[in-house]
């Protein structure tokens, strides 16, 4: 069984939901990426979503867009990110993770070859801002041949027609986008995310994770109330952002929002 | 069997959008619904008699067309090879071929009732088209555009606030119309339910590519009728300057069924392609995937994209139109570079030789007619699209000069 199907039963189980945090790897710098990670299983992540960089992430809100800038810096490249997840998973076999980026890099790289590098290094899916199901043929058969799990965005414009086919092409869970807009809006609307994460639910197997816009531990929590699990993304990216001089600061000022959020959605 | 003069078999994209394996729809999830409702609006009118009826309209009284097709015979003798024709987009309302697309998506946004519109701007021309018919329509209007570009093309800045437009300095990446159009994605993803997009050139996701494409069209058509006027044939060569590509490909694409006319689609090779500053991706770049197609792009090993260079901000973009990149492997058009001394040798040459300032974008083209033209006999026709006027450049080359204006 797949890590992240492994995790998703073990919480579903226990009445539990997933927390999910997501940064960009390399920001701000690439040192810190394999100490943040664990820190973040440590301050309760079930699952870390790792961002590829690109110069051109057109479906992020500027926090992520000066995060990816900073790791650029740095050339952090489509290659050093999955070193770090190898590195990473010396010490940790169980947590998933997850690599969000953009299609140019995996493109460059080639679909098979990047399929492979990444089930060598231990990633566990790979999520692709830019590349819809009706161009992912090529795509989805080479991730499926090394077993990397497909994770697609459902946004609030998605039609039901499309909501299956994304599913067909999914592997591991549903990422459900909780608003127009790029990553770290602030428009959240809980009630409108329930109804659609509930219609979601009629039409797919797989969990469904929500992301886009959740803030702070009680955001978080009234989204879970419809959702497996929680993504958030910007508002720790703005953490690590507070604290550009220290590691140190920057890996506790995300851990304390990381274990608040735990707490909301564990209470 | 023998060789026909017209081969009629060029027909792209397919259903999907795809121009051979480029092109395609390459965008996050929430812009999948808005695009498929542009592209059922836009396959509905382009079929629809009153909406074209309107389109002709509009491009003969406001815009000023058709745009003459001038013999440059004194230039033609000066460089002593193939007789030069100019295909006039300069002299079109607002100065170049820009405003016959955004005429086109702007009458389509009126009957899609959206009530704002969005665009993208790089040397600013795209930009003074959109908020002009933003203008006439009443239409709201936000432009994006590089705060480099905001610098070196402050008059179509001014032009465009006083059209009545917003312009949102961009200060992301680069800084250049590369940014420009992620940021307008950003705002269209964020105000799908009552904006427009219209993008400047022939990329983005489909529709777009050919969307624009056929509003540009319009190029091509009057140059092939008038072409036969003057001289009772068609031409041998045409030349335009690609940076995305759209008035190359309006020019083109009537003509690419008759093989007899050879095709030259020029980039900007800035300092040169050597030293790799420069904005060439079909001559010196490798296809990827951005702003929503697969196309030839200037990248790094690793997939990112490379900051350009070229001294016309609108061909200082990465990519290029998907069609383009299709035409360059299949081999029907040839794609060439000309650098920007080059550029501002054909800038200064057309001025004095036959009294029109060309845009520094169209230099290009004139630049590689001056290196085509000579080995071409005297009876030999060639047409280049002189696809803007030069006004909104005299500051940028006036600085280079050490003139001050």
């Amino acid at each position: 069984m797949s890590r992240i199907k492994a995790r998703f039963e073990l919480r579903a189980k226990e009445g539990r939901k997933l927390l999910i945090p997501y940064f960009t790897a390399g920001d701000p710098k690439p040192e810190n990426a394999v100490p943040m990670m664990h820190a973040m299983v440590e301050a309760g992540a079930d699952l870390i979503e790792l961002g590829v960089p690109f110069s051109d992430p057109m479906a992020e809100g500027p926090v992520i867009q000066r995060a990816m800038e900073r790791a650029l810096e740095y050339n952090v490249s489509l290659h050093d990110v999955m070193a770090m997840v190898a590195e990473f998973r010396q010490k940790d076999s169980e947590t998933p993770v997850i690599l969000m980026g953009y299609l140019n890099p995996v493109e460059v790289m080639g679909y098979a070859e990047f399929a492979q590098a990444a089930s060598k290094a231990g990633v566990d899916g790979l999520l692709t801002v830019d590349i819809p199901p009706e161009e992912a043929t090529d795509y989805v058969a080479a991730l499926k041949a090394e077993g990397i799990d497909r994770i697609f965005l459902i946004a609030p414009t998605t039609s039901e027609d499309r909501i299956k086919a994304i599913n067909d092409a999914s592997g591991g869970f549903l990422y459900y986008v909780s608003l127009k807009g790029v990553t770290g809006a602030g428009h959240l609307d809980v009630k409108a995310v329930q109804d659609r994460v509930s219609m979601i639910r009629t039409l797919t197997e797989l969990p469904v994770g929500v992301g886009f816009g959740i803030k702070d531990a009680e955001s978080a929590a009234s989204i879970a109330s419809a959702a497996d699990a929680v993504i958030v993304g910007s508002a720790i990216v703005k953490r690590i952002e507070e604290n550009l001089d220290s590691a140190d600061n920057a890996n506790k000022a995300v851990c304390e929002l990381l274990s608040e959020m735990r707490a909301a959605l564990d209470k | 069997m023998a060789e026909s003069e017209t081969e009629v078999n060029y027909h792209q994209p397919d259903e999907k959008g795809h121009f051979g394996v480029y092109g395609g729809l390459f965008v996050a999830e929430t812009l999948m619904g808005p695009l498929t409702e542009l592209r059922l609006a836009y396959e509905k009118f382009m079929q629809d008699k009153d909406f074209l009826a309107e389109l002709d309209w509009e491009l003969q009284n406001y815009v000023g067309r058709p745009s003459p097709l001038y013999f440059a015979e004194r230039w033609s003798k000066e460089l002593g090879g193939a007789k030069i024709y100019l295909k006039r987009e300069d002299l079109n309302h607002t100065g170049a071929h820009k405003v016959n697309n955004t005429v086109g998506q702007a009458l389509l946004a009126k009957r899609m009732g959206k009530t704002r519109i969005i665009a993208e701007t790089g040397a600013g021309q795209h930009g003074v088209a959109t908020a002009t018919v933003a203008a006439r329509l009443g239409i709201e209007c936000v432009v994006y555009m590089g705060a480099v570009d905001i610098k070196r093309q402050a008059a179509n800045v001014y032009r465009m606030k006083l059209l009545g437009a917003e312009v949102v300095p961009v200060t992301s990446g680069s800084a250049t119309l590369k940014d420009a159009l992620n940021e307008a994605m950003r705002d269209w993803v964020t105000n799908i339910d009552d904006t427009f997009y219209i993008i400047g050139t022939v990329a983005g996701p489909h529709p777009y590519p050919a969307m624009v494409r056929d509003f540009q069209t319009i190029i091509g058509r009057e140059a092939r009728e008038q072409i036969q006027q003057h001289e009772g044939r068609l031409p041998d060569a045409l030349i335009a300057c690609v940076g995305g590509g759209s008035n190359a490909i309006g020019l083109f694409h009537p003509f690419l069924d008759d093989k007899n006319v050879a095709i030259y689609g020029v980039e900007a090779a800035g300092d040169g392609i050597e030293t790799g500053k420069h904005a060439a991706p079909l001559c010196a770049g490798k296809p990827g995937v951005l702003h929503g197609n697969r196309t030839y792009l200037v990248e790094d090993e690793n997939g990112q994209i490379i900051e350009t260079h070229s001294i016309s901000a609108g061909l200082d973009y990465p990519g290029v139109g998907p069609e383009h990149a299709w035409l360059k492997d299949i081999g029907r058009a040839k794609y060439v570079a000309i650098d920007d001394k080059e550029a501002l040798q054909a800038f200064h040459d057309l001025t004095k030789i036959e009294g029109i300032i060309p845009a520094l974008e169209s230099s290009h083209a004139l630049a590689y007619a001056t290196k085509l033209a000579p080995t071409m006999d005297k009876d030999k026709i060639i047409i280049v699209n002189l696809s803007g006027r030069g006004d909104k450049d005299i500051h940028t080359v006036a600085e280079i000069e050490g003139i001050k204006v």
